[in-house]
């Protein structure tokens, strides 16, 4: 971290031009703390919370491996790379850089959050608590699980290409409610909603189940669902 | 259309049964066979875009795009986009699939229904099997297109395949090469979902499609899941350059996108 330190050090005397080799103390202090932010901290592949074969036959097992260590993988994958590009970006103050580097923030970012969601809101066990937190929840916003269910179902399948349906919290009604993001958009950076529950709408989340059937999937996939993570979230998001 | 020929066949020839002998009845016979036979040639949804058929058959782009791959894309996927822009266009005026682009962003169903069929005819028409494929050549005309715009056929390739990496066009959507509004160039351009250059908005001004592929996951999945730079380098295989080579001459013509089937 030192000999890191030292060079970043000099670097800043040579673009403030400064002969001395003393820097303002204030600007050490700053540069260290800036320098600690970029210390590289890299994203990395969650394991799953249960095997690959654990939510069949709703999602196989194909699926389940080809989408964690393969798609998701890849967003990870391609998000360290990206942040790399903007550590230096930020450290170089290329203010154009730091901008070029957005979108593939947003889309590998989006990718990761949205997939590490995503395994910890499925389970084998779908255990629902009557009257607990969430169901009081739902039922206010849309009258019983089934309205909620009928709702979340209607919106993901009208998703146009690749993207994500949603139940979220909106902090400003404080009420949940529905929502559909495109492609790799994290909810809560787009929206500022908060994410309880995320149904992945992306083909390569359902095709080799379920081909173009999209509806079969939805359907399925609620007997999945790991509510308690839901009503977790929620509660954690009021 | 098969269906209202043999209606017509089977109730005319019913019209010379020995119950219609009485040559009244007969008259009537005809007629009501006639206006059943034109109910079913002609239904009642109006503009009727059907799904074309492939130029060949579906096993026909192996070992680079697998049959169940050309099957369900060809019958389910395509043909749900031809069943949404019909119930989207009924009761309105029937034209080519072609002039619903212009303005598909003006209504939603258009841009993703009318679009998908629209990409998908575009998309069939512009393939052949690989020994087809590879006897075939860009004219010298696009050849000379080519190297001005890109470089050379090699370079075209490559920035083609950047172009539809992962990531590169978000999601779903496809790649084209076009030749500019102006005429004067081929540029590579991504668009998703089934947005395409000739709608006005997607791109900075109209561009006219010569060439273009599908990067839905569902274009190759099947046969490739997250692979998609095999697809796409695979896909060069199955390029029909004289089909490629025409679509160049009429948009550099008409300045119009290229007419599709269906």
């Amino acid at each position: 971290m030192s000999g890191k330190k030292v060079i970043f050090d000099t670097a800043l005397r040579a673009s403030v031009n400064l002969q001395s080799s003393k820097l303002p103390s204030e600007l050490t202090k700053s540069s260290t703390a800036l320098f600690s932010a970029l210390s590289g901290v890299k994203a990395t592949l969650p394991d799953l919370p249960y095997d690959y074969n654990a939510l069949e036959p709703a999602i196989s097992a194909q699926i389940m491996e080809l989408h964690h260590t393969k798609h998701h993988q890849t967003y990870i994958t391609n998000l360290n790379a990206a942040m790399e590009k903007m550590d230096s970006a930020m450290i170089n103050g290329d203010v154009s850089a730091v901008i070029a580097l957005q979108g593939a923030l947003k889309f590998n970012g989006g990718g990761h959050i949205n997939h590490t969601l995503f395994w910890e809101n499925l389970s084998p066990n779908s255990d629902y608590n009557e009257g607990g937190t969430l169901d009081k929840a739902l039922k206010e916003r849309f009258g019983s699980k089934d309205g909620f269910i009928s709702e979340l179902t209607a919106t993901s399948l009208a998703i146009q290409g690749s993207g994500w349906g949603w139940l979220v919290y909106n902090p400003k009604t404080k009420m949940v409610d529905i929502a559909a993001c495109p492609n790799q958009d994290p909810v809560e950076a787009t929206t500022g909603l908060k994410p309880l529950l995320g149904i992945d709408m992306w083909e390569h989340a359902f095709y080799l189940d379920y081909k173009n059937v999209k509806p079969d999937y939805v359907k399925a996939i609620w007997d999945v669902i790991n509510w308690d993570t839901v009503e977790a979230r929620l509660e954690a998001a009021k | 259309m098969k269906l209202a020929i043999a209606s017509l066949f089977i109730g005319l020839a019913s019209a010379w049964s020995p119950a219609n002998d009485a040559s009244s009845s007969r008259r009537e016979a005809i007629s009501k066979t006639l206006a059943a036979g034109a109910a079913l040639a002609y239904p009642l949804v109006s503009n009727a875009y059907s799904v074309p058929d492939l130029p060949y058959p579906y096993e026909a782009l192996e070992p680079y795009i697998d049959t169940p791959t050309m099957k369900i894309h060809h019958d389910k996927h395509h043909a749900t986009y031809v069943a949404n822009i019909n119930k989207a266009m009924e009761g309105k005026e029937e034209v080519p699939i072609l002039d619903l682009m212009e303005n598909a962003l003006d209504a939603g169903p258009v841009r993703n229904n009318g679009g998908g069929h629209y990409n998908h005819a575009f998309f069939w028409s512009e393939m052949a099997p690989p020994d087809v494929a590879k006897k075939t050549k860009p004219s010298d005309a696009l050849a000379k297109m080519i190297d001005a715009s890109f470089g050379s056929m090699d370079e075209m390739k490559s920035q083609f395949e950047a172009a539809a990496a992962p990531g590169a066009v978000f999601g779903s959507g496809w790649v084209w090469v076009v030749l500019n509004n102006a005429g004067t160039k081929l540029e590579i351009v991504g668009t998703p979902n089934q947005d395409n250059p000739l709608m006005k908005g997607v791109k900075d001004e109209i561009k006219f499609p010569i060439l273009g592929l599908d990067v839905w996951e569902h274009a190759y999945y099947l046969k490739y899941q997250n692979r998609r730079p095999e697809y796409v380098s695979n896909w060069w295989n199955v390029v029909n350059w004289d089909k490629v080579s025409e679509n160049f001459a009429y948009v550099s013509e008409k300045k119009s996108g290229v007419p599709v089937e269906g």
